[in-house]
């Protein structure tokens, strides 16, 4: 049985915003079941006493005097806009029609 | 063709502070250079011909006035990975998505290269979003590998490791994620280095996995590499996982290494690093580095790093599990593609519409396969394992520590492959980075240096020396050793044995 089926592939191409075709579905489905297969063995070492490493660097909160400085002017921010209008982001629309 | 292009960064630096040569025709020389090979090659996006020239001018400017140079690079032709922003200059990560995209800042790389006085020639080509181990993954087509157009020039930095291979930039800079400094490195007959994580700001450095992304440089020398490497190094507040302490001494180590001599340098050869899969030619070729390295009175010992067979699986789940999230930033609104933006279709329509458009292949099946592991039910199995072997790797490498002072590996198991040979292929691909993964993992200091040419096909082989974090220079001193031994032994450096690429 494979680790991932065809339908599975397409939830995880919904969740990530990702419009795939049908023919995208079946090799990735296949692509992601070999990787799976590969990359599952590390369960083999990761006993339930190591501890997770997220960073290699120790991480602390890192903090800066709250003082104003220059950032990104208006008209730069928006310079790669797909799209704007009145000197602001223009968005599609957010609801679909049945909403 | 100019000799110009042939010397290296040091000594190009020190004929435009004699005045022997001006910054104007050094530059001038490499552009001439790219517009000759670089149709054949495809190391270059984008080249920033008026940019280059300013530089230059500025730099001859403080030469003429008496000035001190800005740093030892102060006029030296550089190119710039496509994946650290330059304010005003394109900045594409290889991407459809950000094909048009002008950034509005520059990288503090970019800035400190710019501050040092160092010529950026333009920007190289690379995998999208800097995954893959060949270039391929590009969306402006491959880059081809000096030594055999036919042949990758590794990746994500192919266009990097190309342009310097191809004398077209005397030094370039790359980003290491999982090896795509080193392995392009090892197959282009040149060297490269990845700093230890947080030794150079990831400010402006379009991420794809955070927390083992580093920038670091590209040369034909261990010392060219370890002078640039002190320009883009140190402490930055703008990233907060840079560390705030000195940057290694890097340049001084590349010339005590230069002397040739290391008596009581204790090199341990990784033992997971051997045997099958790995191609005779790559294997030869780096035991005969061993035996040099021994020659220059080095103490070697074969250590045993039993978790770094499990570094490649870890990485396929840590570096797609963070990719997912990185590149959630994607979403047609602010800046980028955006696609069927017709009135007729949702925003969230229109985003999985453009992801679908702008992304490749490769970066579709990473962004999956890191939402998979990071879905509740598999997050344990897979993600939180993968952290896990994290922590083995690390205590692998201080274990190795407390007995060498360096360890060193072949590079990548195999010569530059052909390209089209592994595309359809991930997990062949994914082969390339064994070797490196490690460091980039355990956020320790790599360096790859030509070892001489594989008998089986005359292509270049890299060694690979990896040192502790933040023990950077010690890289440097016995790359520098180990280069100047090879190199007197065999006739001079090993990328000036490249073929002669003709006229475009």
């Amino acid at each position: 049985m494979p680790n991932i089926s065809r339908d599975e592939v397409a939830h995880l191409a919904k969740l990530a915003r990702l419009a795939v075709t049908e023919e995208e579905l079946d090799v990735f489905a296949g692509q992601l079941d070999q990787i799976l297969d590969s990359v599952a063995k590390v369960s083999e070492v990761a006993g339930e006493n190591v501890p997770p490493t997220s960073h290699a660097v120790p991480l602390t909160n890192v903090f800066r005097e709250d003082a104003v400085r220059q950032g990104l002017t208006q008209q730069q921010a928006l310079a790669g806009a797909p799209a704007s209008e009145e000197g602001r982001f223009r968005v599609p629309r957010i609801l679909g029609e049945e909403q | 063709m100019t000799e110009l292009i042939k010397l290296t960064a040091a000594e190009l630096a020190g004929k435009i502070q004699a005045r022997e040569v001006s910054a104007v025709e050094v530059a001038q020389a490499h552009l001439d250079r790219i517009a000759e090979v670089d149709d054949h090659i495809h190391a270059f996006l984008h080249v920033d011909t008026e940019g280059a020239l300013d530089a230059a001018r500025a730099v001859d400017a403080d030469v003429a006035a008496g000035k001190a140079p800005k740093s030892p690079l102060a006029g030296v032709p550089l190119a710039l990975k496509d994946v650290l922003t330059t304010k005003g200059i394109p900045t594409t990560v290889g991407s459809k998505t950000l094909e048009n995209w002008i950034p509005p800042y520059d990288a503090t790389v970019t800035r400190k290269l710019r501050e040092a006085g160092v010529v950026v020639l333009g920007k190289t080509n690379m995998d999208e979003f800097a995954m893959g181990s060949s270039t391929e993954n590009s969306a402006f087509g491959p880059t081809h590998n000096p030594w055999d157009h036919a042949r990758i020039p590794g990746g994500s930095g192919g266009g990097s490791s190309a342009s310097i291979a191809a004398f077209e930039a005397a030094i370039a800079i790359g980003t290491d994620t999982g090896g795509s400094i080193r392995q392009p490195g090892a197959v282009t007959g040149t060297v490269g280095v990845k700093p230890t994580y947080g030794g150079v700001s990831r400010y402006g450095l379009v991420a794809f996995s955070s927390s083992l992304d580093q920038a670091g440089p590209c040369a034909r020398t261990v010392l060219d590499a370890a002078l640039l490497h002190e320009v883009i190094a140190g402490y930055d507040p703008m990233d907060s996982t840079s560390i705030d302490a000195p940057v290694p001494p890097v340049v001084a180590a590349a010339r005590q290494g230069l002397t040739g001599d290391l008596k009581g340098v204790r090199v341990g050869v990784v033992k997971e690093f051997a045997g099958d899969g790995y191609q005779p030619g790559v294997l030869r070729s780096f035991e005969a580095a061993v035996e040099q390295l021994r020659a220059l009175g080095a103490e070697v010992v074969e250590v045993s790093c039993p978790n770094f067979t499990y570094a490649l699986p870890a990485y396929y789940l840590i570096a797609p599990s963070e990719c997912s999230s990185n590149l959630a930033r994607f979403d047609a609104m602010r800046y980028g593609l955006r696609v069927s933006d017709d009135g007729a279709h949702s925003a969230e329509e229109v985003m999985s519409l453009t992801r679908e458009k702008g992304f490749g292949p490769e970066v579709k099946r990473r962004i999956m396969l890191g939402t998979y592991a990071l879905s509740s039910g598999y997050y344990d199995a897979y993600y939180g394992s993968a952290q896990k072997v994290r922590t083995l790797i690390t205590r692998d490498f201080e274990a190795a520590y407390e007995k060498v002072d360096v360890l060193v590996s072949p590079t990548t198991p195999t010569t530059a492959f052909k390209i089209g040979e592994r595309v359809d292929d991930p997990m062949a691909m994914y082969l390339a980075d064994l070797c490196t993964i490690p460091s980039n993992l355990a956020g320790n200091a790599a360096m790859s240096v030509p070892s001489g040419l594989s008998h089986e096909d005359g292509l270049p082989v890299g060694l690979q020396i990896m040192a502790p974090a933040m023990a950077d220079e010690r890289l440097y001193r016995v790359g520098a050793a180990y280069e100047v031994a090879r190199d007197a032994a065999n006739g001079g450096s090993l990328v000036h044995q490249a073929p002669e690429l003709g006229k475009a």
